[in-house]
């Protein structure tokens, strides 16, 4: 696992950022060769803070994608379990997850994978625990019989296929999850706890999200962000790179 | 990017690297177009899974909505209060000219004139939408003649008229039709004056007071009744008093029936209006003012002598009387500069000064579901401006009808 301590919430974010540029120029993407970026599910269509809402509006709004290349589980579909495996064929005919970026929540889930989902799940319908229902409240006015009850979602063992996984975390009410993921056991209870067994982990936090760790655990990580913020210095780019693709730009591997 | 439509095949076109006026705000947002109509983008990526055909850079201009001119009596020689035999290929003229002041969809006002002008004038209004011919026809604005003797400002005295006879019949037999009368305006505090805005406002025709010396209750009675807009507030009205406020009391009265607001036309050319009253009515009821031209056949012309209706004007530089006097007629102004000049006098934002030309007189007309602003499925009727509020490019559904020439005129 990388830890990668930033200072505040837009430092996070912004490292994060160049990370992710880094690696899809890094793949080189082309015609037919897609960098598949995996991102965790959220609320129903329709509802104006729906996930769809919020993908436009923070994402595909920004850049060139072209809408065939993009795929969401549908949560009005007639079958739910069919829409769910479909989505995993999906993501196999898609050559498999590159890189799924995703955040925990204060329970330790990660995507709808709430305290007690299966390590090595798939993408399934799951019902919500209370903790989430009333976070996500707020999207409904406040109004607790209108927040859903069942979200589809990707399973841990879905991520787990993913080749790289980076979990961002800020936040102080966040610490507690964080140190559950990294400093305890691999354990449902914390499903992001799962990716201790995940050979290429990227945690991005903030200095809240540090609250509950040991401060040798900060310190040792803090030493190593000399070497961790070469991961994102900026490449060539992708027309440059030309003969340079397939080499591994990777100054050390954990 | 190949796009790949289920709904339409016309091409998507996509205005990038600009800032649109939209939920009040600039944003920093694209604006999509596709046949004449303002297009949802997120509906065109998820549910038809499409994209544009067409991306152009604006260069990090303003893009606002159209500018709505509901009070404009010609322009570039032509006068709407003259019966001429050219008078369609005057009305062209005008819409056509007033693209470059940003203006996209105007109501041809005429002055009070005798009947038989408006026998022969107003059959020959119609409504009609813009597009490279000219700025969109909403339907005329009938200024007089049922106004008051005190206040007739400009207007020939001689036919001024009542209708305490007839009320509405009067009215009627006056106009001859009404088929393209978006706007009367009238005094109200003439014999049966209710009776005829109530007439006039259940045919749709918006009603303004105007040209009066009403109180304020019977300016209150006749928007009980259905009147809406004060024509060019302060001016040829009784001014604000404390003790009777008269028509200008309208922008704070209690009276006002719920869910309707007022609007007040202020023509911001400097000339018509002191600065700090145009302020002071800002302040006092900010969402219902409506900029207007009220622009006459010299404006966009030399300084001189022209007409308006039965009268004669001189024009020297900015101000316009009738000739001989210091009675004000009209204004030389353009759009633009108006929405200009009341951007700098009130201090307000960018987007209050836009919204005074656009979405108020949209509301005004009830037209605020296709004209006026840029939301989805709105009429692709826009500006480009640039960040001192000079049009660079006007656009009427969708397609350029006007674009400022790069040598700088």
């Amino acid at each position: 696992m990388k830890l990668i301590i930033l200072e505040n919430y837009s430092q996070a974010s912004e490292w994060a950022a160049k990370y992710i540029r880094n690696r899809i120029v890094q793949f080189g993407p082309g015609p037919g060769r897609f960098f598949t970026l995996g991102l965790p599910t959220g609320l129903p269509r329709d509802h104006p803070e729906s996930y769809h809402s919020f993908m436009w509006n923070n994402f595909f709004k920004h850049i060139d994608i072209s809408p065939e290349n993009v795929h969401i589980l549908d949560g009005n579909a007639p079958d739910l379990q069919a829409e769910c495996n479909a989505f995993e064929e999906k993501i196999k005919a898609a050559g498999g997850i590159e890189l799924f970026v995703g955040g925990i929540g204060p329970d330790g889930h990660i995507a709808f994978n709430e305290p007690g989902s299966s390590l090595v799940s798939r993408t399934r319908v799951k019902t919500l625990a209370m903790d989430t229902i009333l976070a996500n409240a707020r999207f409904f006015d406040g109004d607790l019989s209108k927040v859903p009850t069942m979200a589809l979602t990707v399973g841990v063992g879905t991520v787990m296929d993913a080749r790289e996984v980076m979990i961002l975390i800020t936040g102080a009410h966040k610490a507690f999850a964080l140190y559950k993921a990294i400093e305890d056991g691999v354990n449902h209870m914390w499903t992001v706890s799962a990716f201790q067994q995940h050979p290429n982990t990227v945690f991005v936090c903030d200095e809240d999200a540090t609250l509950e760790l040991k401060v040798k655990t900060v310190k040792y990580f803090k030493g190593l962000m000399l070497v961790h913020n070469k991961l994102v210095e900026p490449l060539y780019s992708m027309k440059e790179m030309g003969a340079e693709r397939g080499q591994s730009k990777k100054p050390y591997s954990d | 990017m190949p796009s790949n439509k289920s709904v339409s095949d016309a091409p998507i076109v996509q205005f990038t690297n600009c800032r649109i006026l939209r939920d009040h705000q600039l944003q920093r947002e694209d604006l999509w177009v596709r046949e004449g109509k303002i297009l949802n983008p997120e509906k065109l990526f998820f549910d038809e899974k499409g994209s544009a055909d067409v991306q152009l850079n604006c260069k990090d201009s303003i893009i606002a909505p159209g500018f709505i001119d509901v009070q404009i009596n010609g322009g570039f020689g032509v006068d709407f209060s003259l019966a001429t035999d050219d008078f369609k290929s005057g009305i062209d003229l005008v819409s056509r000219k007033i693209l470059s002041h940003g203006v996209t969809s105007f109501c041809p006002t005429l002055v009070t004139s005798p009947p038989s002008v408006y026998h022969q004038v107003l059959p020959q209004i119609s409504v009609r939408n813009g597009g490279a011919h000219g700025a969109g026809i909403l339907g005329a604005h009938l200024e007089g003649p049922f106004i008051s003797k005190e206040k007739k400002g400009a207007h020939p005295e001689h036919c001024l008229r009542t209708f305490e006879a007839g009320a509405f019949q009067d009215l009627l037999a006056t106009y001859g039709s009404l088929n393209c009368v978006q706007i009367v305006t009238l005094a109200p505090e003439m014999r049966r004056s209710n009776e005829v805005i109530r007439e006039l406002t259940k045919r749709g025709i918006c009603v303004s007071l105007g040209h009066s010396v009403a109180n304020l209750s019977q300016a209150e009675e006749a928007v009980q009744h259905g009147a809406t807009f004060i024509t060019h507030l302060f001016n040829a009205m009784l001014p604000f008093h404390h003790r009777d406020p008269g028509i200008v009391g309208l922008l704070t009265s209690d009276k006002i029936p719920a869910g309707r607001r007022v609007f007040y036309g202020m023509i911001s050319d400097g000339i018509h209006t002191n600065p700090a009253a145009l302020r002071i009515a800002h302040r006092a009821h900010p969402k219902g003012l409506v900029l207007v031209t009220d622009a006459i056949a010299g404006m966009g012309l030399a300084p001189g002598r022209h007409t308006l209706g039965q009268q004669v004007v001189e024009i020297d530089g900015l101000n316009t009387y009738i000739a001989g006097t210091k009675t004000l007629s009209g204004s030389v102004a353009t759009m633009d500069t108006c929405v200009r000049h009341f951007q700098e006098a009130t201090g307000c934002s960018v987007e209050t000064a836009l919204e005074a030309a656009s979405l108020h007189p949209a509301q005004l007309l009830g037209i605020e579901h296709k004209k006026g602003t840029l939301n989805y499925d709105s009429d692709a009727d826009f500006l480009m401006l640039n960040d001192s509020l000079y049009v660079q490019a006007t656009y009427i559904a969708g397609e350029e009808v006007w674009r400022q020439d790069v040598s700088g005129m």
